[in-house]
This record gives C-alpha cells, structure tokens and sequence, in this order.
C-alpha cells in the first residue's frame, strides 16, 4: 500500500515537473514503428508538457506496420457490420499511431536520418531526451561459402519487395527459372515468406501487396518450397497462429517426415513448461498424419529439420546464380531445455533450388557514437538506458539517451511487445527526471523542434509532415481503389517525394 | 441457481403487471418519466429480489435501470475485482454482456487493449484468480489460445479480458492484471517469436 502511495506520488511529481518548468522537457524519438509510437504517446501520457519529435529516415511513418505485415495476413475481418470499425490490427494500430501524431504536442518528420541528416551528437544537444527507436534493417548473415551469388535474398529483402518499401523495390528476385525455393529458418517471417510464395495469386490480388511483386508471383514457376531448420520441431521459432495458417493454403501439399516429430527427453521438457511450442508440435504432428495429396497443380510445403546449411553451389547452366544449398545433418547435443544445439554429424545432403530466402534474424545497424554490442546486435541497456560499453555496469549512463523496441531487445516480439517495452523506456525516463539525474541538461531550455528545423533547413533537407504522409496515404487509396485493392503503394523514393512534396 | 431464473422472471412480471398504476406509484421514487420504458415488479418480490443482488439495485439502480430499448430488458450488473500489479482491488460493477475489458476502460482501469478487442493481441491478458471462476468460463478459442500464446505471465487459468463477458454466474470474479513489465529485464527470459 505504501509502495502505491509513493508510486502515485512519483508520477504526479515527475509530471508536474514538466509542467512546472518554464521550459517544457524537449524529446525527439528516432523511428516510426510501434517502439518510436508508443514511447511518444506514452511520454506525452506521463509527462503533459513535453514536446515529442518523432523522425524517420522514411517519408512514410508506422515503420514494420506498413512494410512488415504480410498482405494477406488474415486479421483483416471483412464481416463486420460497423463501416466505422477498423478491419484489422494493421488498420487499429495505424489509427492509434495517427492520433500521437497529430497530438498538438508531437510532430512527425519524415525524411530525415539518423547519421546522415543529422548526427547522434547533434541531436543529443537539441533535445533533452533521444530515443532511439529505429529497429532492425539488415541481417545476420551464415558466413558460409557462396553467401553471394544470385538467388540468394535474406527474408527482410524480400519481404520489403512485396510491400513496396523503396530500399525493396528494385529486388528482382527470378521467380521464373526455378520450380523449388528453400527457406532457411522456421520462425513467423520464414512462414510468412513461404505464404506468399505459396498463396494463389488470385487471394493476393486484392490485398496491398506491390503490383510488381504480383506480376512477378503470378508468372513464378515455383512450385515446392522448402522450411529449413537447423533443429527440430521442439525449437521451431513460429507461433501456432502463423502455422495453422500456412497448413491450410489452398492447393498445398503438406509434407512432414514423422520421424523428425520424435521428441529427445529434453525436448519433453522444453514443451512441458511451454504453451506456445507445444501447439506448435500438436499442430506439425496432426499435419504429418494426414494423407499425402498428389492433385494437378498442386504446389508442396516441405518442413525439413535436423540440416544445417554448410554451402551454396554454384549453377553450371547460369555462372553466378545458385542452384542448390549443401546440407549437413545434425542432431540435438546438450541435456538441459533449452540449452540443445544442433551438432553435425558428417552426414550431408543437398536441395536443389534457384531461389533462396534466409530467415535467420534480423540485425541492428550501429550509428556513429552509439554503443552498441556488437555480439548481440543490439545497445547496451539497463532498462532502456544506454550504457556507455557493453561491460553491463548499470552506472556508466549515456546521459538523456534511451532505446526502445528491438534495438533494445533483439528482433523478437510482436506489434504489442513494443507496448510494453515502451513502457519501462518511459518509466526509466520518468524516474531520471524525478530524480535530478536529467537536472542538468533538463534546467536548460533545448533548441528542440526549432533548433532540429533550422538545422536540416540549413542543409537541404526536405522533411515530410504528417500531413505530406496523408498526401501519399490518400493517393496510394486512390490508387488502389481503382484496382479493387486497399490501396496500390507508392514504392520509389521519386514517386514518394513527389506525392508529399509537391 | 434462482439468480438465473431472475432475469426471466422480471420481464415476465414486466408484460403481466405492467400498468399505468404502478407506473404512477413508482415514478417520483425512481424519476421514470416514459411508460414503456419503466419497468417494476411489485413490492413484495422486490424485496426477495432485494436479499438476492445484495444491495445492487439499491446501489445502482441497475437491476431497474431504463434501456433505451422498449424497457422490458433489465440490466443486470455483476460485481467484478480487478487487483492491479501493486495489489490494489478495484471493485467495479459489470453489466451482463459486458467485456472485461469494455468494464475495465469504462472504470478506468488500467488495462491495455491495444487491438481493441479483435484477438489479434494479449495486452488485455487477465487472470481468473478463484479457479472455480475460471471453470465457468467457456473454453478459449484457437484464435484466442493463439494470443494468449504470446501473453506475459501466462497462468493456468490466464484469459483475455476482451473474451470474459459478464453473465450472473461470475458474479464476484476477482482478475488480477499481470505486471508485464516487471517480467520484461528478469534474468532468464526467453525472447518470444515473432
């Protein structure tokens, strides 16, 4: 009872804090996605007065929820009666995010960059606090040979093509000259790339999906596609929502060896104590027991455990390009759950393919006087403080510096992770403030938005508001309307800046 | 057991003593002004009925609230705890009908509902704290299972609170809201798919 009375205490203080101060706490949040939206709109719940900048490298905000979410996800419930109810998650988070951003007190600003348009350094001097909120865009790589010949996409890249990103649209992935794509990697972008590789053309069509990426879907010859993991069912990373959805595609074939559905003594364990893995299993064992289907234009669904991927070889017919990956076989060493890895037993195997996806993990990228661990590929943090290294001493504070969303946590999570992980971000900038820690920088008044516009006026910079985002919002709408789509992505820089600029 | 048979048993008393009598005697106690839509059985079963809801029609007037509807629905209300991450009780009333999580926003607690009650999340996750509760509750759905799959804490008798609604039988429930960020930095976490 104490504890809540303190803790209602702390926040009208911290609160008041701001509101008091004839110079209101300046705060510029670094991303547009779920992490930079909903630290905005949670430091503008616990702290009245401050002023929050949300920037993006993009023109478009909302980050992964526009260009993560696949097209064809089917939160999208077409039977409700209220016109006014939103479709789906996509739709209820956009017009969540939407309302931050048109808070009297928060500006989006599009088109500027983080290391580009504008240092870390020189953004820490305008603001009383940074969050740094900008995810993950590259990937871990394998490191094994062949890694770049052509073909061979991470799942980021291609699933960037297909929504329209414009780092995604010039992809070109060749759908044409092949009948097997492999996928390495089981978690829910590897199924979500496996469905739309899969899906009937006819189902993508009405979605938002790019229409260059439909043309290509539509004359793709892939026919098979194979999920690669390095371990067994027991460790797959996807989630049962995801699962059940590609085990029901119309038109596939379902293949599962019951063999690789036994499970170690670890194993047993690891899916005792978890809800998630065990419906996973429950749902690849119900789909490994039924009948094989063998129809005509029937595409195939290969899960393949227990293969490590040793190499990529090397088309004869197409030098550059590959044909097949070489496979190790592995088995689970390690006793406790959890703690099982894959180790190769000598054994190989190859799959032939012309096209392959990796899925094995998104990446940070560092920035310019940013800690950052390298290891992880995340920031060092306490809570969502940076840390000055990566030694993990809670004391060695980057003064007004925070991170939230998966440069803080690593890529794993959903949209509502980054809820609460913006939370503790906004409760740790919270009790800075109360306790005199951000007192120095916070007693001085900050340039904030007005120092960050002349700033980026003075180099050129053409920001993008959130209203030039409703210029392309609303152009993309009418674009797709006359295609029977929600709307039809504007996916070049050119068109982009056009749309919003002028 | 007869607390299910009241819900009935009021309309039914509604359409047979309805009258324009009563609804003069009633009036200037309970501030009807509309003949369809008061409603009011006669005193002697309001006062069983009275020992039976505790006090809720006295409190709040529910039980013989107006609808907007033509009047012969009652608004039921059930009581419903909601104990918060620091252990504070918030004892709400609930219409029958009625999300936990419409009821929790209604009153201003604390609970997140970032899909707005699509299942398409678990930030409403809430857990049934009496499992006798928790039994009266219909079994989950996949598509809720699916969420709550991913939810923080998760407990035996975890649910989302935009799939509880209200009826009689949960009168009395008490869902505690998990502390889902005291369970972000604790050692041994394990990262959830995405």
């Amino acid at each position: 009872m104490q504890n809540v009375v303190i803790l209602q205490a702390r926040k009208w203080f911290s609160r008041s804090l701001s509101s008091f101060s004839s110079n209101p706490l300046k705060v510029c949040v670094v991303g547009s996605g779920p992490a930079g939206f909903y630290t905005a709109e949670k430091m503008l719940k616990a702290h009245q007065q401050a002023q929050v900048d949300i920037i993006d490298r993009l023109p478009t905000p909302f980050g992964l929820v526009r260009s993560g979410v696949a097209p064809d996800h089917p939160e999208t419930k077409s039977n409700s009666i209220e016109l006014t109810l939103p479709e789906n998650l996509q739709q209820i988070v956009i017009n969540q995010f939407s309302r931050v951003a048109q808070h009297e007190q928060c500006s989006f600003l599009g088109n500027v960059t983080l290391g580009s348009s504008i240092s870390l350094s020189e953004l820490r001097k305008l603001y009383h606090v940074v969050v740094l909120a900008y995810g993950a865009e590259s990937d871990r790589s394998l490191g094994i040979p062949g890694e770049s010949l052509k073909g061979i996409y991470s799942a980021r890249e291609f699933v960037w093509w297909y929504n329209g990103h414009p780092d995604g649209r010039n992809l070109d992935p060749d759908l044409k000259n092949t009948d097997a794509a492999v996928i390495l990697g089981q978690g829910n972008v590897a199924l979500d790339v496996a469905r739309i590789l899969l899906r009937p053309t006819a189902e993508l069509a009405t979605t938002d999906i790019a229409n260059y990426a439909l043309a290509a879907l539509e004359e793709s010859s892939i026919r098979k596609v194979y999920l690669v993991g390095r371990r067994g069912p027991a460790q797959a990373a996807c989630t049962a929502k995801e699962l059940r959805e590609i085990l029901g595609i119309r038109n596939v074939d379902i293949s599962i060896q019951e063999v690789d559905l036994r499970l170690t003594p670890a194993d047993e364990e690891e899916l005792k104590s978890n809800r998630i893995k065990r419906r996973v299993h429950e749902l690849l064992s119900k789909a490994a027991a039924k009948p094989r289907t063998a129809g005509l234009n029937q595409r195939e669904l290969h899960f393949v455990f227990f293969r490590k991927p040793d190499s990529f070889q090397e088309s004869e017919d197409r030098t550059g390009h590959v044909s097949g990956v070489h496979f190790e076989k592995t088995v689970l060493k390690g006793d406790g759950p959890g703690k099982q890895i894959a180790i190769g037993t000598g054994e190989f195997e190859d799959i032939k393919c012309g096209l392959v996806l990796k899925s094995i993990g998104y990446k940070s990228v560092p920035v310019d006087g940013l800690p950052f661990d390298h290891k992880k590929g995340i920031v060092p943090n306490f809570r969502g403080r940076v840390l000055s290294d990566t030694s993990g001493d809670p004391t060695l504070l980057e003064e007004g510096l925070y991170v939230c969303g998966w440069l803080k946590r690593g890529p794993t999570g959903i949209v509502a992770t980054n809820l609460h992980c913006a939370e503790e971000t906004v409760l740790s900038i919270s009790e800075d403030i109360e306790k005199g820690m951000l007192i120095s920088s916070a007693a001085l008044p900050k340039p904030g938005r007005e120092g960050l516009l002349q700033l980026l006026q003075d180099r050129d910079v053409r920001i993008v508001s959130f209203s030039d985002w409703e210029k392309i919002d609303s152009e993309e709408k009418r674009l797709g309307s006359s295609r029977n789509k929600p709307r039809e992505k504007l996916s070049t820089w050119d068109e982009l800046h056009k749309a919003a600029l002028e | 057991m007869l607390s299910s048979r009241l819900p009935r048993l009021g309309p039914w008393i509604a359409k047979r003593l309805f009258t324009r009598n009563y609804a003069s005697i009633y009036r200037g106690r309970y501030n009807q002004s509309t003949r369809n839509s008061f409603l009011q059985p006669p005193a002697f079963q309001q006062l069983s009925l009275n020992k039976l809801y505790n006090g809720a029609m006295i409190g709040k007037h529910n039980f013989l609230s107006t609808t907007s509807n033509e009047g012969n629905e009652q608004k039921e209300t059930i009581s419903v705890t909601f104990v918060d991450k620091d252990g504070e009780e918030q004892h709400i009333r609930v219409p029958v009908g009625m999300s936990m999580l419409e009821a929790a926003h209604e009153n201003d607690i604390e609970l997140e509902g970032a899909c707005e009650g699509s299942l398409a999340c678990s930030t409403c996750h809430v857990i049934v704290m009496d499992v006798e509760y928790y039994n009266k509750l219909e079994d989950p759905t996949d598509e809720e299972n699916d969420m709550l799959d991913l939810a923080f804490g998760l407990s035996e008798t975890s649910r989302l609170g935009c799939q509880v609604i209200a009826k009689p039988e949960l009168d009395g429930i008490r869902l505690a809201i998990p502390a889902a960020t005291r369970n972000f930095a604790v050692d041994g976490y394990v990262p959830k798919p995405h």
